[in-house]
């Protein structure tokens, strides 16, 4: 861990955005994370996607569970809010938090440990539930916190730091996350800026529930031959299926693409995400080809990345509840309270 | 790009800055780091080795450090005014709080039997009998007034600058054995070379003021001077007072040492006027501020026109009003606005429009060739003239310059003088002495303070303005306490520590990248420089600023480096979990006259990188 804080002096040229940030105002307190962990890059990410959507830190909250990897949010956002639950559980805390305030963006993150190990459950019923957040899981097939033991994602046949070798077959938490109803799925790798800031950007102005796989190689416990987490397998075997621009409406479009190598999908804000087809063939406004697709290139070894399913007509939780429109916090008195009429009606009906 | 060379040494020694910057190549932060340890002995000896007089320029060094420290960079957009290391001032700090050094002067070798004279005990020549002395040369320095010290003694005025400090520094040097002939003006080049000497040097300064030659000059002749006379004078105590009102011409540091001894010698109404706009001027800003602070104005783009008498006795002056105007090429014209002429009145006026050289003393069939602005023809890094055994140095060598040029200008004749009198070539030059040491102390922990300082640059204290104008010989700048010394020590972001990669061990993990609060590192496809600097995580800025390239990374990659504002916080190492990045201090030290500077002690032409 360093011991001194990031210096506060700034590149002469860094720019404020729209409201009135540096990327340097998203960072949060310096990573106690080991030297070279692929989850500071990820964080790098989030800072980075932040400031280029605009957004106001004090409007969202960061919620995660435990593991090196939900240790995170502390390094980035430092002037949002946050919450740490207990190991695996931070789906049910956000699905709580994002009832009672809808107007938070909500970002999730967690491990493969958090939520593919002890969270399962939890992460399964919020993809299902259609909770709108960016669900990130930091994915390094260990539980790094805990000095390296396999987590449920390390793939069979694949070998720990000693030598020994996993013999269980991996939960894959993408092809879940598709089965299970999120409207958004992505692949990426902490080693893969460029790919991994617009997925993120997509994520958190989805209008459902949006899931990342971010592949982060623990350099300290899965990063060696034998290992599929390490920062050379996943260089070698990475399968990038698109590469998505987030274009919000005041963009210029300059590049020009060849026949069906453009999908433009329109986001409920305004915005429009735009994927550069990688694979021809490749759709991704169509689940079953993306699973099919997916399991396919998971036979052969290969990771395959990019923005794989995105539905642009999500809906979420809300909508599903018929909830009110505001948050839970905006409401006066008169609004919280129906009067003594209201409540005799109801007393009468229980009678 | 090609892989960065550091093996050559002037890499890394460019990114060091300031000691870049420096003429004699200084090791600022290593004598700054001293300093903010207490260590002001070593810190004081780090400087004598360099530039031999720290209490002198530590007080009046023209400072082209400051200008080039990377701090300004760095604190441009970051809240504060952008200001550099008080680099000069610290110097001071070690000079005013060491002890005794005495002991820690060179030991003088026995005699080698060769005798070098020295004309003129400026600067330049005390350097050169600095640096022969103790390897056994007999060094004769000859001047014409009684004390050694040249024009640090006779113009820089004691307000700035007091006696006792020159008497100090100077005796260091006289110590080591030389010969010092006071008062003993050098008349004859052809009756010097007479003597036998095995050297001469000849660092006799650029000596002349010039004059104005408008109306009315020679007959208010009586209260006209000019200025480097007249401050020699006042120094010498020849001259203790001046009329109340006083117009002081040209815009040099001459000018502003002149108004400011006006000032003290009963001026009253003492303003600087000068031709150029106030931004041209060539007196430093911290000058022309120190003028301005003590009251006196300086009016610019006023061109002198006469100088207005009643029966010869002077009672001012009258001057055109000019306008700048730029032609397409930038060169700048004066152009008379057409406003009708100014007139001031005054009791006198000092005339510090320039200085030059003049070699009145020189032969000029003794073999000595000069060029056609008067100067000897000289080999640029050599100092050696078309005698072999003639160099030259400080203002006599290439025109008025400043005091830390002068030392820098002794060095190198030095190096030639011992060169030349072992028989060697002196067109080879010796290259610096380097070494390059990690500071690694464990995982997180460096064996030089790391944390940057967010503090802005600390003011100098000054004595109050009554008592500072009372008397020229009180010191105006009080110097730095301790503590504050301590606090604009730690503005120093040591950029002798550097950031050095090894490209074999980097797994491409992004982790310095992430980490840079500056962000001055980028790992992308390569290309040649001009793209590469489009490619770069943050804007390029300034191109004289080094690109740190690595070879080709697993991915076929290279790591970029943009130098200009390196904080030098090491964080890029910290995080880095292979090792790849490692902060090297890297010292550099100009060879000196001694064996090393010859022949076997690896000679190389010294090489210079291209900006
Ligand atoms: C008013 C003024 C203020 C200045 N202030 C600063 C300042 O603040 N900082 C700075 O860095 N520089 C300053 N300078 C410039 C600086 O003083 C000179 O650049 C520097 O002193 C040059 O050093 P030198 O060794 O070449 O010669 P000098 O210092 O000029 O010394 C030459 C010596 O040679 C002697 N001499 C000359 N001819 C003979 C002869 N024939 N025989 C014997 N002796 C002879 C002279 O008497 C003199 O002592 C200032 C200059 C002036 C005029
Ligand atoms: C209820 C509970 N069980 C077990 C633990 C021990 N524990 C802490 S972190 C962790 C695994 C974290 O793994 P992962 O989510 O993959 O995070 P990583 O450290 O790999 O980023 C475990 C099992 C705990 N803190 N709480
Ligand atoms: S143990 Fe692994 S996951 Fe945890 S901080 Fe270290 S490298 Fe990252
Ligand atoms: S910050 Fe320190 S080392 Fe860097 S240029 Fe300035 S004085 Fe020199
Ligand atoms: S030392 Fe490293 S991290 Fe610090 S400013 Fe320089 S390049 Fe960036
Ligand atoms: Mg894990």
């Amino acid at each position: 861990m360093t011991w001194i804080t990031k210096p506060k002096l700034h590149h002469p040229t860094l720019t404020k955005n729209k409201v009135g940030y540096t990327r340097r105002d998203y960072e949060g307190r310096i990573s106690t994370l080991c030297a070279g962990c692929g989850h500071d890059s990820i964080s790098a990410a989030i800072i980075q996607a932040c400031w280029e959507l605009d957004i106001q830190p004090h409007r969202v909250a960061k919620l995660s569970g435990i593991g090196c990897s939900s240790k995170t949010p502390d390094y980035f956002l430092g002037a949002s809010h946050g919450f740490n639950t207990v190991h695996g559980r931070m789906p049910s805390v956000l699905t709580g938090a994002n009832l009672a305030n809808r107007d938070l963006l909500y970002l999730g993150v967690s491990g493969d440990g958090d939520s593919a190990s002890i969270g399962l459950g939890q992460f399964a019923n919020a993809m299902r539930r259609g909770v709108r957040m960016a669900y990130i899981v930091e994915n390094n097939g260990v539980y790094g916190l805990t000095k390296g033991q396999f987590s449920a994602t390390a793939d069979r046949g694949s070998k720990s730091k000693k030598g020994v070798v996993n013999s269980d077959s991996p939960v894959d938490l993408v092809g879940l996350a598709l089965q299970l109803g999120a409207t958004y799925v992505a692949r990426s790798f902490s080693g893969d800026k460029e790919q991994l800031v617009p997925l993120i950007k997509g994520a958190m102005e989805h209008g459902g529930a949006a899931f990342i796989d971010v592949i982060s190689p623990c350099v300290t416990f899965n990063n060696h031959a034998g290992s599929t987490k390490s920062y050379d397998y996943v260089r070698e075997h990475n399968d990038a299926v698109s590469r998505i621009d987030f274009i919000t409406s005041r963009d210029e479009i300059t590049t020009s693409y060849a026949p069906g190598e453009l999908v433009e999908v329109p986001q409920h804000d305004g915005t429009t995400l735009r994927l550069r087809k990688l694979h021809q063939e490749y759709d991704p406004t169509d689940r079953l080809a993306a699973m099919t697709y997916m399991h396919k290139q998971q036979a052969r070894g290969e990771i395959v990345t990019g923005l794989l399913y995105v539905d642009p007509l999500a809906t979420d939780l809300h909508t599903a509840l018929n909830t009110s429109e505001h948050a839970l916090n905006s409401f006066n008195a008169a609004q919280l309270c129906p009067g003594s009429k209201a409540l005799e009606k109801i007393n009468a009906a229980l009678r | 790009m090609q892989r960065t060379d550091t093996a050559n040494p002037a890499w890394f020694h460019k990114v060091v800055d300031c000691q870049w910057a420096c003429p004699a190549h200084t090791p600022v932060p290593e004598y700054i780091r001293l300093i903010a340890q207490g260590r002001y002995d070593d810190a004081y000896m780090i400087n004598w080795a360099s530039n031999v007089f720290p209490g002198v320029l530590g007080r009046t060094c023209d400072r082209p450090c400051e200008p080039a420290c990377r701090r300004g960079r760095v604190e441009e957009n970051n809240g504060a005014h952008p200001e550099p290391v008080a680099i000069c001032r610290l110097k001071r700090v070690a000079a005013d709080m060491k002890g005794a050094v005495k002991s820690r002067m060179p030991a003088v070798a026995a005699k080698n039997g060769k005798r070098v004279a020295c004309v003129g005990a400026g600067p330049a020549s005390l350097t050169v009998a600095r640096d022969l002395a103790p390897l056994g040369y007999d060094v004769t320095v000859f001047d014409g007034e009684a004390r050694a010290g040249g024009f640090i003694r006779s113009q820089i005025p004691r307000f700035r600058l007091p006696e006792s400090v020159i008497d100090e520094e100077t005796g260091y040097i006289l110590d080591l054995g030389v010969t010092f002939k006071s008062g003993q003006r050098i008349d004859s080049m052809k009756a010097l070379l007479a003597e036998n000497y095995d050297a001469v040097f000849v660092g006799c300064g650029a000596p002349r003021g010039r004059d104005l030659d408008v109306p009315g000059r020679k007959e208010a002749a009586a209260n006209i001077h000019i200025g480097i006379d007249w401050l020699a004078s006042v120094s010498f105590g020849h001259i203790t007072s001046i009329g109340k009102r006083v117009i002081v011409l040209g815009g040099g540091n001459t000018a502003m040492d002149c108004c400011r001894s006006s000032k003290r010698l009963g001026g009253a109404d003492v303003k600087v006027i000068v031709r150029s706009g106030f931004e041209e001027m060539k007196a430093s800003p911290w000058e022309k501020e120190d003028a301005m602070h003590e009251g006196i104005p300086i009016i610019n783009y006023h061109v002198p026109k006469t100088f207005v008498h009643e029966n010869g006795k002077l009672t001012g002056m009258t001057f055109e009003i000019v306008r700048a105007e730029y032609d397409a090429k930038g060169r700048r014209s004066l152009v008379p606005t057409g406003e009708p002429d100014a007139f001031f009145p005054c009791d006198d006026v000092l005339v510090a429009v320039g200085q030059e050289n003049a070699f009145p003393w020189i032969e000029r069939d003794c073999g000595i060739e000069f060029d056609q602005w008067g100067l000897p023809k000289l080999g640029a890094e050599t100092h050696q003239s078309t005698v072999a055994k003639v160099f030259f140095g400080g203002d006599a060598a290439f025109g008025p310059k400043n005091i830390i040029t002068a030392v820098a200008h002794g060095h190198e004749a030095a190096v030639s003088i011992d060169r030349f009198l072992h028989g060697e070539d002196v067109r080879q030059r010796p290259a610096p002495m380097t070494n390059l040491v990690s500071q690694k102390m464990g995982i997180h922990e460096w064996s030089y303070d790391n944390d940057t300082s967010n503090d802005a640059r600390f003011k100098v204290p000054w004595a109050k303005a009554e008592m500072a104008l009372a008397s020229i010989k009180v010191e105006v700048e009080l110097g730095f306490d301790a503590a504050t010394a301590f606090k604009e020590a730690e503005r120093c972001l040591n950029c002798d520590v550097q950031t050095v990669f090894t490209e074999s061990a980097c797994i491409e993990c992004d982790a310095c990248v992430d980490i840079c609060p500056t962000d001055c590192l980028t790992i992308t496809k390569n290309g040649d420089e001009t793209d590469l600097r489009t490619r770069l995580t943050a804007p390029s800025r300034h191109l004289e600023q080094g690109l740190y390239v690595s070879g080709e990374l697993k991915t076929g990659r290279i790591m970029a480096k943009d130098e200009d504002v390196c904080l030098h916080c090491g964080l890029c190492a910290e995080r880095c979990p292979t090792g790849a990045w490692d902060m090297q201090k890297f010292r550099l030290d100009t060879t000196k006259a001694g064996s090393a500077c010859r022949n076997g002690a690896q000679v190389k032409v010294r090489e210079e990188v291209a900006a």
